[in-house]
């Protein structure tokens, strides 16, 4: 394991390494924010919305007390989001639709010698492939994790209304109280450090797949694994230090 | 030209390339011939730098490449054109884009010069109507054709070839081999072909190099290899039916 983290880190050193332009980074970079940011945002959508929906549903079930105001549920709503649902449970879904196609692509390119003929012109197909996939998470997954905390909030409210167990007055109410700004900030850290990890992780196992379809199916499903477990322990130590 | 000297590698335990030295000569189709395993692939990917051997020297026109400075590589490396086995396209990029990128990455050209060297080329491997199709719309020769289109795009002065016929029924392999071989000798390329096929070796091999449990066994022409008295050589050629078949007439006309 020690190995494989040297190997991790001597990866992720040479994606600076004899880059390419400014241009192409860039014109790289915009590809793949288009690839993980649009072909995600459905998933997302509706992932977070259900998720908020249920939260609602749930903490509203849990608060039988008479001496808890029902704006209550609306409070808990958007404080679950917002710290730990929207950047957690959406880094987890992008880890399993993002991790896996970029470990999936780059393991094939890696097996049908694409790779080999990048090198072979003189590109360092680790900072042209990789490179422009990480820096386009780190600006797509917070700007995901803002739309899922939208829509979580969202399906609180519609799920809460509709059922009957809070009123919609109530449900603002509750949402608009005690709120912390910092709470964003934290949220989007989380997310931005979650983009990185996801990204590498499934990057690294993608890029040193070897053999055929079916190592390009482990390193896929290795991709995810590591990547979800990096995710929790992450969250565990960014909640300790930063909160 | 390109020199090789005493070129050594080990995978774990097995000795796959055993002291190979050669020369392969600018504006000549050098074969290495060899049955499968036997380190021909390895050889080329040691050359080219995509294998680091464990001894032994490459140089590319005098210019020393195995344990140079990056930029030193960098710079041979932009006159390195390959053909690999399975083609290596760019799946995501359609036939122009595959021809065009080299150009894209290693060039100054703008978008109107690209194309027109693009649509050159693509036209020199006789796929002019191929620009707009994906690699997985067109068959393995066209691939190969595309492959080797891409390879000369930006004017490579060594081209290195992976088993350029794999897969290939034998008249598209032939069509592929005789276009490998009016390049070569049109621009007066270093070329290096991989292969086992015997009819590659009777159709372009100008100098042929034949490797046998990582060693170099023989080295001769297309013209003396069907002479030589070396028996592993002798066991590989005539292995094939045809082939003995071909010797013995040679035989009984000669008496």
């Amino acid at each position: 394991m020690l190995q494989q983290f040297g190997k991790y880190i001597l990866f992720m050193s040479s994606l600076f390494f004899r880059g390419e332009s400014p241009r192409i980074l860039f014109n790289r970079t915009i590809d793949e924010a288009i690839l993980i940011g649009i072909n995600s945002i459905v998933i997302v959508a509706i992932v977070s919305t259900f998720i908020g929906a249920v939260t609602c549903v749930q903490v509203s079930y849990n608060l039988t007390s008479a001496l808890i105001p029902r704006s209550t549920i609306g409070f808990m709503v958007r404080e679950m989001t917002i710290l730990e649902l929207a950047p957690t449970i959406t880094s987890i879904v992008l880890a399993g639709k993002v991790g896996s196609s970029i470990a999936g692509g780059l393991g094939t390119m890696q097996i049908t010698e694409q790779v080999d003929a990048l090198e072979v012109m003189g590109i360092n197909s680790a900072s042209y492939l990789v490179l422009p996939k990480v820096i386009a998470s780190l600006f797509v997954f917070p700007m995901l994790v803002i739309i899922a905390m939208f829509l979580s909030i969202a399906g609180g409210y519609v799920a809460g209304t509709l059922s009957g167990e809070i009123t919609a007055v109530q449900y603002i109410t509750g949402i608009r109280g005690d709120f912390v700004p910092y709470n964003i900030l934290f949220a989007l850290i989380k997310s931005v450090v979650f983009a990185f990890l996801i990204s590498s992780i499934s990057s690294f196992r993608g890029y040193y797949t070897s053999g055929g379809a079916l190592e390009v199916g482990a390193a896929s499903t290795s991709a995810v694994t590591t990547s979800v477990i990096a995710v929790l322990i992450a969250d565990f130590i960014l909640a300790q230090v930063l909160l | 030209m390109i020199e090789i000297h005493n070129i050594q590698k080990t995978f774990g335990d097995k000795k796959v390339l055993d002291g190979v030295s050669g020369v392969f000569e600018a504006g000549k189709t050098n074969l290495l011939l060899g049955a499968s395993g036997t380190g021909k692939s390895v050889l080329l990917k040691c050359i080219v730098g995509l294998i680091k051997p464990d001894v032994g020297s490459v140089t590319f026109d005098g210019t020393y490449f195995t344990n140079s400075k990056l930029d030193i590589k960098q710079e041979i490396r932009r006159k390195i054109g390959m053909l690999f086995q399975g083609s290596a396209l760019f799946d995501s990029m359609t036939v122009e884009q595959n021809v065009e990128f080299p150009l894209k990455m290693l060039t100054d050209m703008n978008k109107s010069e690209r194309m027109d060297r693009v649509n050159f080329c693509l036209q020199r491997v006789g796929l002019e109507n191929a620009n707009k199709k994906m690699p997985a719309e067109i068959s393995g020769g066209m691939k190969k054709r595309v492959g080797i289109a891409r390879a000369i795009a930006p004017n490579c002065t060594y081209l290195f070839c992976d088993e350029p016929n794999s897969g290939l029924d034998p008249q598209t392999s032939l069509k592929i081999d005789e276009l490998i071989l009016e390049i070569t000798q049109e621009y007066n390329i270093t070329t290096i072909i991989v292969t086992h096929d015997m009819n590659s070796v009777i159709e372009i091999g100008d100098k042929i190099m034949f490797l046998f449990e990582g060693k170099k066994l023989w080295e001769g022409t297309r013209d003396e290899i069907l002479d030589t008295d070396v028996k592993e050589l002798n066991e590989f050629i005539f292995s094939n039916r045809l082939m003995r078949d071909a010797k013995k007439v040679e035989d009984n006309s000669s008496m």
